[in-house]
């Protein structure tokens, strides 16, 4: 948020656009102030903080200021909800949410006081309500605090786990950093020569620029099976935004089993006979390639740091599937190889530093920059693929 | 001030009004952003109709610059003009040809100017019309005039949001966010374009559709204007209303891709199953 769109608010204000009502101030601080919807949710909350516990007086302007002025109470909002685990801890929340919303209604249909029900909870502070529904009223009236205790918009929030759209919202951002600032100066520019040749009365003068496409060249690895398979969804939805942002010059898909090895395999399935050394790759795909590796790189150190992990999995004794060097070693031939790689992981990183799989993934993160796999992980990481070389 | 309440074709919500009125009374751009079909497009017709002015669309493509939307300098009917044409080409005013931007300043009274799906142009473009937006007036320099609009144009900008627009730009607009209409908002919507509708089929209608835009794994989900099609489809074709959940005729006006056809059969089988 800026100087200006705080300026452009108080204007606001000063014209009365808010119409001296809480949800008329809820609109035109939304309006004037958030300019995503992916942060409409982080507003909610924070205009439901902010307002909590406050007498509902449906039109006092007076008031307003002085509401604008009273500091934050900040002792409320249960922050471990929201650390915790994220999906299911939010949608415990919204629902107990609710049901005290409800429970609110109908005791104080007829007043028209806050709701406090008490320090410890998150949620009954919020229950604003003003005037209870109005009876035959005019319009929607819902008031702003319920709209944002609603929380309409928790879907667009960044952090959320992600969706197809969102994914494919997430690659696009790929798009903005298409340049022409690489490429050869080979594309006759007709307008400007055109322009140039007329200024320069009528004397032909050739204006020549550098022609604007994506020169992205993406190689993406994903893990198959085995403790993957939880993600599975998640991940065929990136994979899905990914084959469809035709916007690469180049896309090249491999998948592996916990660890890539010496080969790597053209399908999910990992057969022998759908694969390619992984040798071929690394001299065949230049190191210009963008490398993103989706997997939650947790395994048995074993698999990871010994030769042979790999067969750990398959109980094959065949020389050419042996690995000679651990799989470890090849993550640092490709992060050697390729110096913009990054490895999105499904897991949740507070999991990181401890619990299943955190040792493979602490030793994968010292060799490449590790991200989550949510919109703002792979925001991050495909900006990190992106930035100056 | 008159204020935009909605129009006889146009079903807005709450939300919308306000931002509108705000964006109005504030005179900043607006700047509408939403799922395809949710009917941003059509709002700049419905406040340019309910507020009597007209109504100026600039289309945006891939290849718009902004000194499209303000002038274009015709040079190559001056070099024209000036080997074959009678008249002298003095007059460089002449060959001003003014854009959509331009025209809009031009104006003697207040308009609506809509600036269509500004994310589709190049990425530095919104930076490129800050200024002009900002103050409302652009300079000419090859005859050293300063355009400024008479009146203020009402600005509205729909975005699909494929890239994101540099925040220079967005500290400048009031800011929207259409929602996918609700069940009872898309009825009365559907209402809006059908006068004698039956209602059950509306009815039974509005359900299957929800429960198709709710299937999971859609590549592209059916929208308003789809629908609209679907029940126009269903209408002329007089289905009764109780075929169309179990039998879904048509189906191809909402879906337009192979992969949704078979998602749509896949959860069809399991709903089925189960």
């Amino acid at each position: 948020m800026s100087l200006q769109e705080w300026f452009t608010l108080l204007e606001g204000l000063q014209l009365e656009l808010h119409e001296s009502s809480l949800t008329g101030f809820y609109h035109l601080a939304r309006a004037t102030l958030v300019k995503t919807e992916a942060d409409f949710d982080k507003f909610d909350l924070a205009f439901v903080e902010f307002f909590k516990g406050i007498k509902a007086y449906d039109e006092l302007p007076e008031e307003f200021l002085e509401w604008l002025s009273t500091p934050i109470d900040g002792s409320y909002f249960d922050q471990e909800a929201f650390a915790g685990d994220a999906k299911l801890d939010m949608e415990e929340l919204r629902r107990k949410f609710e049901e005290r919303l409800k429970e609110q209604n109908e005791r104080h249909d007829g007043g028209n006081y806050w709701v406090g029900t008490g320090g410890t909870s998150p949620f009954g502070n919020s229950g604003y309500h003003p005037g209870g529904i109005r009876v035959g009223g005019a319009g929607i009236s819902q008031s702003a605090l319920k709209i944002a205790g609603e929380r309409n918009y928790r879907d667009f929030r960044e952090d959320n786990v992600l969706e197809d759209r969102q994914f494919q919202m997430a690659f696009r951002s790929l798009r903005q950093f298409s340049s022409n600032e690489d490429g050869p100066i080979d594309e006759l520019k007709l307008d400007e020569t055109i322009d140039k040749t007329c200024k320069n009365a009528g004397k032909l003068k050739l204006v020549f620029g550098r022609p604007r496409r994506n020169a992205v060249k993406l190689l993406v690895l994903f893990d198959s099976g085995g403790s993957m398979w939880r993600y599975a969804k998640l991940c065929s939805s990136l994979f899905q935004a990914a084959s469809k942002s035709n916007h690469f010059k180049d896309l090249k898909t491999y998948y592996f089993h916990n660890c890539f090895y010496n080969r790597l395999y053209t399908t999910p399935y990992c057969t022998d006979v759908e694969s390619v050394e992984t040798d071929w790759v690394l001299q065949n795909l230049k190191s210009d390639y963008r490398v993103i590796v989706v997997g939650d790189a947790s395994m048995d150190p074993y698999e990871l740091l010994k030769p042979g992990g790999c067969l750990y999995y398959y109980h094959y004794n065949d020389d050419n599937r042996y690995n000679k060097e651990p799989g470890i070693e090849w993550v640092r031939r490709f992060s050697k190889r390729y110096k913009k790689m990054i490895w999105i992981n499904p897991v949740d990183p507070s999991k990181w530093e401890s619990g299943h799989g955190s040792t493979t993934i602490k030793k994968i993160k010292e060799e490449v920059p590790m991200y989550h796999l949510s919109v703002d992980g792979l925001q991050a990481g495909l900006k990190s693929l992106i930035a100056a070389r | 001030m008159k204020e935009f309440c909605g129009s006889r074709g146009y079903v807005a919500s709450d939300d919308l009004l306000r931002s509108v009125n705000i964006a109005i009374a504030l005179q900043k751009p607006l700047l509408i952003r939403g799922e395809p079909g949710t009917g941003k497009t059509m709002l700049a017709e419905a406040v340019a109709e309910t507020l009597g002015m007209e109504l100026i669309v600039w289309n945006i493509k891939s290849t718009t610059k902004a000194q499209d939307g303000l002038y274009v300098y015709d040079t190559v009917q001056r070099l024209y003009d000036s080997q074959f044409g009678n008249e002298s080409v003095d007059q460089i005013a002449k060959y001003i040809k003014f854009g959509k931007l331009g025209t809009a300043f031009k104006k003697e009274k207040q308009v609506v100017l809509l600036i269509d799906e500004i994310d589709k142009a190049d990425l530095e473009f919104p930076n490129d019309l800050l200024w002009e937006l900002d103050k409302m007036e652009f300079y000419i320099p090859e005859t050293e005039e300063t355009v400024k609009a008479k009146v203020r144009p009402v600005v509205i900008i729909t975005s699909n949001a494929e890239k994101e627009l540099p925040d220079a730009f967005l500290r400048r607009c009031i800011f929207h966010y259409i929602n996918f209409p609700d069940q009872e908002m898309m009825e009365n919507i559907v209402r809006v374009h059908f006068e004698d509708l039956d209602h059950n089929l509306l009815r039974q209608a509005l359900k299957t559709f929800y429960s198709i835009r709710d299937l999971r794994g859609l590549q592209k989900r059916p929208s308003t204007s789809e629908l609209i099609d679907w029940i126009q489809a269903l209408q002329i074709g007089g289905i009764a209303p109780q075929r169309i959940a179990e039998e879904m005729p048509f189906v191809g006006v909402l879906l337009k891709k192979d992969e949704d056809f078979a998602v749509l059969s896949r959860g069809e089988n399991a709903k089925r199953v189960g």
